[in-house]
């Protein structure tokens, strides 16, 4: 399978590691991947600030670099659904172009469900070892239906324990430019869902979008929190030790 | 009621800031959401009755003209006036004139965020009415100087047991009680006096019946009861959208209402009112008038913003929202709190007065998935960003920023070299504490929380130097 990994702007900033995690899975689980080398944001940005055109031209950019491609794949719910469920909204009105965001749609996967529903991944590359809860990020599990695929590849490393905590599928509080906009109203949200997950006494707090575990890590230091570890479940699933 | 929408951001400071609101905030959260959960699991088939509901409020705005006019004639049939309004202003001018033609000087009202819309209460008391909010929540916003309300169906949600206990004891010079049940007894016997006296009752309507010329309230203390049925005239206050075709539509939209709304399978009390009293009956007014109220309604029907006026304001979005959670409902400024305040709002009293609302949302869609009648409330919000995007009503900055970096964006080579330049610089900033504290480019992110440290190198660099080879 040629997979197309879209790294996504901000794992490409923030947290390269979470790219090669990606890369690691996807080719454990066979696939033979490509990185575009032009790609830059899918421009969900944009187009949740009202810059229409802007987010047209970001989505054929992307549209190009991977129609090529058999899949893509992001380590992203919030990146994948907006190619999925964006892009073809964004064209609406040029006609040829929607029918190629159309297609790439079809064919555009969150990490977790690609490697659940579609790679049929069964061993991990990791074997990490510790308590840890899931936090479902918004555009994931809602717009994707992600939710039992990233728990269910977590499941299959031995020494992992994998507790719920309460209110696992409330947002975070990030919302892109909303947690530089409203940061007070931000940062409030996101202290309630640090508290959910310390009241476990977990060893890290997991998930599938980098805004989020960005915003969730801020807030748990600024409580004064250098424990609790906050990582993307394909960090988890390649940690070795 | 005068908006204080455009100063939204002045007042979620202050909704932050006030330890009691944020203390009785954190306590109501979740009991509205549990309670929906469970009452939502009654159902057969709840995504098929959404579905049903989603289709009988698709099917009256389609036709809108044609179903009022439906309900206008079988409403005079049945002896009711009907009468329209423009805006809050004729809506107040209307309830003025019925009260001074029928010698009103004393009004019960039952909750009607209608008359919230229209300010009634101070047109009512500027013409020497004067009017009594008897839904409780609502009488102690009243006693309390007519606080705005901060939820569409619980108004002192905001508010603990002691504050009420303190206004109690104040406003009626009683002993101060704080045990709900002798608090409610202490508001019965006042609100009951006021009963017996008014001339006029006055109701929102949370549907009106096409086919029989009803309206429909929805309701738990009883009040509504008592305000449609001891005054002589009964005044009910809608707006134009919520109309149903038939009592059959309804019962399925009553389905879902009180279940999304407190978590009730049925409310205590749903009445439908026909018509005004007839010889052979002992109760109900002797003169029945609805007031059908347009403020803004139609322009939004045949625009992208139609599926808003589906809305039967159950307050599942809010009771939902991560935001509302956090700043409550009188941030929000005017009548309509929540998400379908931030769409209502401002298309209701237009966009450029309030601007900062459809922003005000981490567009999680929360919201989306519980609305009873499928409103896809953050498209709307996006719809209307990109309205205010276009007409220009953002910050400048804000504009200048997101065009800069969609320019970067768009240019690859560009975009590389930035994005290293970007990485090395927080990077400096973190020097190795893993994280930085105050971000001079992004001070809302480091008010209240850190921004972690970049790993150092962007992935493409590293992929670059990984696939040359060691």
């Amino acid at each position: 399978m040629r997979v197309g990994l879209l790294v996504t702007c901000l794992v490409d900033l923030m947290r390269p590691r979470i790219g090669f995690a990606a890369l690691e899975l996807l080719e454990a689980a066979g696939c033979t991947v490509i990185v575009p080398e032009q790609q830059t944001c899918c421009g969900q940005p944009a187009w949740n600030n009202g810059d229409r055109a802007n987010a047209a031209r970001l989505a054929k950019k992307l549209i190009t670099e991977f129609e090529g491609c058999e899949y893509l794949v992001a380590p992203s719910g919030s990146c994948a659904d907006h190619v999925r469920h964006g892009y073809p909204r964004i064209l609406a009105d040029e006609p040829t172009w929607q029918a190629r965001a159309q297609a790439l749609a079809a064919k555009t996967h969150e990490l977790a469900d690609f490697l659940v529903r579609i790679a049929c991944l069964q061993k991990m590359p990791g074997n990490f070892a510790g308590r840890i809860t899931y936090h479902d990020s918004c555009s994931g599990l809602r717009g994707l239906g992600v939710k039992e695929q990233p728990r269910a590849l977590l499941q299959k490393l031995p020494a992992l324990e994998l507790v719920e905590m309460r209110g696992a599928e409330e947002c975070c509080g990030f919302g892109g430019t909303f947690s530089v906009k409203f940061g007070a109203v931000s940062a409030a949200i996101a202290e309630r869902k640090c508290h959910q997950a310390q009241a476990l006494g977990v060893d890290a707090i997991v998930g599938g979008d980098l805004g989020c575990l960005l915003n969730i890590e801020g807030k748990l230091r600024r409580m004064g929190d250098a424990q609790t570890k906050v990582m993307h479940f394909a960090e988890v699933l390649t940690a070795k030790d | 009621m005068e908006s204080r929408a455009h100063r939204f951001r002045r007042n979620i400071a202050e909704a932050l800031a006030n330890p009691v609101l944020q203390a009785n905030l954190s306590k109501a959260k979740g009991k509205f959401v549990e309670k929906r959960a469970q009452a939502i699991q009654e159902l057969d088939d709840f995504e098929a009755t959404r579905e049903a509901a989603r289709e009988i409020r698709d099917r009256v705005l389609a036709n809108l003209d044609l179903w009022l006019e439906t309900f206008e004639a079988n409403a005079r049939a049945r002896g009711a006036t009907v009468l329209w309004a423009k805006d809050g202003n004729e809506v107040s001018r209307l309830v003025v004139e019925i009260a001074k033609r029928h010698g009103v000087k004393k009004v019960v009202k039952s909750k009607s965020m209608l008359s919230e819309e229209a300010g009634l209460n101070q047109a009512l008391l500027a013409a020497g009415i004067e009017p009594v909010e008897t839904d409780l929540g609502e009488y102690i916003l009243q006693i309390n100087g007519y606080e705005p309300p901060s939820h569409i169906i619980a108004p002192v949600v905001h508010k603990s047991l002691d504050e009420i206990a303190d206004l109690f004891a104040r406003t009626h010079r009683t002993p101060r009680k704080t045990e709900i049940a002798a608090l409610t007894r202490e508001a019965r016997q006042v609100l009951r006096e006021h009963f017996l006296t008014a001339e006029m009752g006055v109701t929102g309507g949370n549907f009106l019946i096409a086919e029989t010329g009803s309206v429909a309230l929805v309701t738990n203390e009883g009040n509504g009861r008592m305000v449609t049925t001891l005054p002589r005239v009964h005044v009910a206050i809608t707006g134009i959208e919520k109309i149903v075709p038939t009592l059959e539509d309804l019962s399925t939209l009553m389905r879902l209402l009180p279940r999304s709304a407190t978590g009730q399978s049925i409310s205590n009390y749903v009445s439908v009112l026909t018509g005004t009293k007839n010889p052979a009956e002992l109760d109900g007014p002797e003169h029945l008038y609805f007031i059908l109220v347009d403020n803004g309604r139609t322009r939004l029907l045949g625009s992208d913003y139609q599926p808003m006026l589906r809305c039967i304001r159950c307050g599942a979005c809010m009771n939902h929202c991560p935001v509302y959670q956090t700043i409550g409902g009188q941030a929000y400024g005017w009548v309509y709190p929540g998400p379908m305040g931030s769409v209502l709002t401002p298309l209701l009293l237009g966009l450029e007065k309030a601007h900062d609302l459809p922003y005000a949302a981490t567009l999680c869609n929360q919201c989306g998935v519980v609305c009873p009648v499928k409103i896809p409330l953050p498209e709307l919000l996006r719809n209307l960003r990109e309205e205010a995007d276009k007409r220009r009503l953002r910050p400048w900055r804000e504009r200048l920023a997101l065009r800069a970096w969609a320019w970067i964006a768009l240019r690859p080579s560009l975009y590389a070299l930035a994005s290293r330049l970007l990485v090395r610089y927080l990077a400096w900033l973190a020097e190795g504490r893993g994280g930085i504290s105050v971000l001079a480019a992004a001070p809302g992110w480091t008010m209240g929380r850190n921004f972690p440290a970049p790993e150092g190198e962007t992935f493409r660099t590293r992929y670059r130097m990984r696939k040359r080879g060691p």
